[in-house]
């Protein structure tokens, strides 16, 4: 005998029972719009519905008013051909093709379960794109952990690291990018903010929306468990207080060869154009699944709930609905088209279920065991959660932290100290080669990656047929952004928009991934609304909308928030991906170039990191001068007059040089400018700059380029392939092996016994 | 011009290189034929490649599951008549459970996935897979997996030494644990192949380290049948 199940009609006649909506998260306030809404205390099954779709995960309740921003402020453009809303933003990349491209969070799983919790991570995002229609095509993931030494690194990082290379490895998504930074704020909250892209033709978008009475709604993928229960409300919206333990059961369990099959069973599916619309099971599981389909569409639905293939036959309704499996999938086809469908799903052998039949009626109906346990209007649990004016207030401590600027810190003047100063800063975990993590990712599948880390941004051929491609690079620095939020994450869509042009392509637009501490603090508020702010307003100035991405608040441990983290990915397109530009130095005795201007900024720096200082202004961003570099950089990708083209971020122009030798394996003699102060030569983090080699038989086009546009320009070397050193001439001389043990060793000593 | 060659690349539940190895097939001048894990049928194909991936998820252990597939018993069949067979990576561990090659593959001896380009020394151009290239000749191929240490008992090594089957060796610093540094071997006849790297990755100078695994899909078009 099962439990007696809380019915509709039960809830009709006992308005008084007494519901644990605190515990699931909801507010009295919310509780008591739920019964307003429905006219009735609402049942058990519905309760978790609304418990879940409402959560900060789902409904975006603190974020949504600052959000709107980016619709507001939206440039004018015509790429985009779906905007933010759906499951991923598609952008028109010309020749009849479409990108799609979204970076989410999985930030607490992965520290309750590093390796489970990443892994669902590219799960969920890759699902997202394949909604969409696309084939998912690339991955990038953007990290941030405590400190290389704290204890707690030791577990998280490789256990993240493992999860993301097993389960993309195994999709065989090309992993192609993504960033890496250690703080201690990170301890206790790692950020695992994972970006998939994928690839359809543009006439061939699939839509989340149950269009149609009589259509049929189908469960198909893999069975329902009870893993992940309760994952989006109390996982997502909650901080961790000693006892986190008790939730490793909320935590997914991924299976990569479901959701593979999952994918090629869809793309079968999507090509014989077999579904009116089609959602995939995230967070929130059914409950989100079918409340957002019968929103977008005709409006209502009815579900019988013992139909839903479970792994675990004892799983009650309430759990079913809160359940965040993994691999699963909501599609709506039209009774002709079934049998081909569940043919092709039969195939890949995916089970699939039809569970319900989408109505006119408005409302969303599941029965089980035959009595009606939900019947609430879709719209109000999916598209009209509560939304919140939290309270903002710029932090009492911020004057402070701008106030010391770090101008006391003692520089280095001596050219033993600058040689000294480099292969420190080469060697810091922010710096230092990431390719023992890389390396344990995949790049090759797929056959179309024209470049991946540690190249300024990844680059994927569109298909084989086509030399049309999109790169992408994700940036984002909490440091920056700690110092003034507005400005920082306007430098973290700078660098990224950089870092695409750089390798030649036309930045189009942009994807976010907003990390942040409590909503409830008003300081963390503050960081949150004037990140968004900068963003929308960058975004706006530069001409690239934001198509889509994702909030995770909570991010802290007691009253200690983590640095603001605003990760931005920007998406470009080239026409001609074999006119791609390297990141590393080539070819013998072409001329290095710095572009852009260098001014004494040192806010937020790596070299205040390695001082452990955090103070002062972050870097100035002038958008002018990157849409004017990033012009100068595309022009001189496609008339073919530089062989390698590298951004300036952190580290400067030094650890520039460092990556751009090392990248092959290449000597460069370099003079530093005329009349400027060497450290802040080499190591000052203005923005807005870039290093290129130029063939000597381009010089004078390329100056010309340069010339013409108004861009500083100013040589600064050659490259010698006959000398395996860096050489700062009248400063210092490093040879390239001594450089690479430097910047290789960091990782490896650390996590290698 | 030669006659095009028909060859079948497999896909099982969880491949991910079968539509790399038919490009790679197509860039070496031969015709490409997809074959379904549950078909029987080889489709008149003159050679076969087993791409690399997680068949069936690898959850028991690599190639375990896809060796008892419909298509792998015509497989084993036409490899015993000399049909040419090439697998890569995952191909190669079916090949070892399908018992077409000795030995087995085990979780890499630094317990990580590992992608990197990787020099090797091509051993023995005496295989319908590698007659394109010189003897001695090295190579740069990216490999890519988590179980790729080849193992077999100290008879299975020693005659695969002294017969010339040992096709392929790893060069500048061993990846996996792979016994001397055996990247890839062949059988008796020299029709079978099985590698760990991936040719097929490295046929375009745009998206590979190079040009040098097409060598493995023209050998197959410049031999005689």
């Amino acid at each position: 005998m099962s439990p007696a199940v809380d019915t509709v009609g039960a809830a009709e006649q006992t308005p008084e029972l007494a519901q644990p909506y605190k515990e699931l998260g909801l507010a009295d306030d919310e509780y008591a719009r739920v019964r307003e809404i429905l006219g009735r205390r609402p049942s058990s099954s519905e309760l978790a519905i609304y418990s879940v779709m409402w959560s900060e995960h789902c409904s975006y309740k603190s974020s949504r008013v600052h959000l709107r921003q980016f619709g507001e402020k939206a440039p004018k453009t015509d790429i985009l051909l779906v905007g933010m809303g759906e499951n991923a933003g598609v952008v028109d990349v010309g020749g009849g093709w479409a990108v799609t491209f979204k970076i989410e969070s999985h930030n607490h799983p992965s520290y309750v379960e590093p390796h489970q919790g990443a892994a669902t991570g590219v799960g969920g995002i890759v699902r997202d794109i394949l909604t969409m229609g696309a084939r998912p095509v690339a991955v990038l993931d953007s990290l941030r952990f405590g400190p290389l030494n704290a204890p707690d690194t030791a577990r998280v990082l490789p256990g993240v690291v493992a999860g993301i290379g097993g389960y993309g490895n195994c999709l065989g998504l090309p992993n192609i990018g993504g960033e890496l930074y250690f703080d201690d704020s990170y301890i206790g909250n790692p950020l695992v903010n994972a970006l998939c892209v994928g690839v359809m033709r543009a006439d061939s978008i699939k839509l989340a929306k149950a269009d149609g009475p009589g259509n049929l709604v189908v469960l198909f993928g893999a069975r329902t468990g009870g893993d992940g229960i309760g994952g989006a409300s109390v996982l997502a919206s909650a901080n961790f207080d000693e006892a986190h333990q008790a939730k490793r059961p909320s935590v997914q369990v991924g299976d990569p060869f479901a959701e593979k099959v999952l994918i090629e069973c869809c793309l079968e599916i999507f090509a014989a154009d077999l579904v009116v619309g089609i959602q995939d099971l995230g967070a929130a599981g059914l409950s989100c699944a079918t409340t957002e389909l019968a929103a977008a569409g005709t409006g209502g639905m009815d579900v019988d709930l013992d139909r839903v293939p479970l792994r675990d036959p004892t799983l009650a309704p309430e759990e079913i609905l809160m359940s965040e499996s993994q691999e699963r999938m909501m599609a709506v086809v039209t009774p002709e088209r079934l049998e081909e469908f569940l043919a092709v799903c039969g195939k890949w052998e995916v089970t699939a279920t039809v569970i319900g039949t989408v109505t006119d009626s408005g409302r969303l109906r599941m029965t089980w065991r035959d009595e009606l346990i939900v019947d609430i209007p879709p719209r109000t649990a999916a598209a009209e959660g509560p939304v919140y004016q939290r309270p903002i207030e710029r932090p009492l401590d911020q004057e402070a932290v701008v106030g010391v600027d770090g101008r006391g810190l003692p520089r280095p003047r001596s050219a033993d100290e600058l040689r000294t100063t480099l292969l420190r800063l080469a060697a810091s975990p922010n710096l230092a080669d990431k390719s023992w993590v890389t390396d344990q990712y995949d790049r090759y599948v797929q056959g179309n990656t024209v470049l991946a880390q540690p190249e300024d941004a990844g680059m994927i051929r569109l298909d084989e047929s086509t030399l049309r491609g999109v790169a992408i690079s994700t940036d984002g620095n909490g440091r920056y952004t700690r110092l003034d939020p507005y400005v920082g994450a306007q430098l973290a869509l700078a660098e990224a928009y950089r870092n695409v042009a750089a390798t030649g392509a036309r930045p189009l637009a942009v994807t976010d991934c907003l990390n942040f501490g409590s909503p409830e603090d008003p300081g963390v508020m503050w960081q949150f609304a004037e990140a968004v702010r900068g963003l929308a307003d960058g975004c706006q100035t530069l001409g690239t909308p934001v198509t889509g991405g994702n909030v995770s608040f909570y991010n802290q441990t007691g009253t200690t928030a983590i640095l603001p983290t605003a990760v931005i990915g920007v998406l470009g397109v080239i026409d001609d991906v074999t006119r791609r530009t390297p990141q590393g130095f080539s070819g013998d005795g072409a001329l290095i170039y710095l572009l852009g201007d260098t001014r004494d900024e040192f806010g937020g720096s790596e070299w205040h990191a390695m001082h452990g200082f955090l103070g002062g202004r972050p870097p100035a961003v002038d958008f002018a001068r990157e849409k004017l570099l990033a012009g100068v950089l595309i022009s001189a990708s496609r008339e073919g007059l530089i062989d390698s083209a590298h951004d300036l971020s952190e580290g400067g122009l030094a650890q520039a040089l460092v990556e751009s030798c090392l990248r092959g394996d290449t000597g460069a003699r370099i003079t530093l400018p005329e009349g400027s102060d060497p450290f802040v030569a080499l190591f000052s983090e203005s923005t807005g700059r870039a290093i290129v080699s130029v063939a000597r038989g381009d010089e004078s086009d390329f100056i010309g380029l340069c010339a013409t546009r108004g861009l500083p320009h100013t040589r600064i070397g050659v490259i010698d392939l006959l000398v395996p050193e860096l050489d700062v001439q009248g400063q210092f001389r490093i040879s390239l092996r001594e450089l690479r043990a430097a910047w290789t060793r960091t990782l490896p000593s650390r996590f290698e016994r | 011009m030669p006659v095009p060659f028909r060859v079948g690349v497999v896909t099982f539940p969880g491949s991910l290189d079968d539509r790399d190895a038919a490009r790679a097939v197509r860039i070496g001048g031969s015709e490409a034929i997809s074959l379904w894990h549950a078909d029987a049928s080889l489709h008149d194909v003159d050679a076969v490649i087993l791409p690399g991936g997680f068949s069936y998820g690898d959850y028991l252990r690599c190639g375990a599951i896809a060796r008892f597939s419909p298509v792998m018993e015509s497989i084993v069949a036409a490899a015993h008549d000399g049909m040419p067979v090439l697998g890569i990576c995952n191909g190669f561990q079916v090949l070892c459970e399908a018992h077409l090659l000795p030995g087995a593959l085990i979780r890499n001896d630094h317990r990580k996935f590992v992608c990197r380009d990787q020099v090797l020394r091509v051993e023995s151009t005496a295989t319908r897979w590698t007659s394109d290239y010189r003897e001695g000749q090295e190579i740069v191929i990216p490999l890519t997996n988590g179980e790729g240490g080849y193992v077999a008992d100290a008879r299975t090594l020693n005659e695969l030494e002294a017969n010339g089957r040992v096709v392929v060796r790893y060069l500048a610093g061993n990846p996996n644990g792979s016994y001397r540094n055996i990247a890839g071997i062949a059988n008796e006849a020299g029709n079978v192949v099985g590698l760990m790297p991936h040719p097929e990755h490295a046929v375009e100078d745009l998206t590979g380290p190079g040009t040098d695994g097409l060598g493995f899909f023209l050998s197959l078009a410049g031999a005689p049948a």
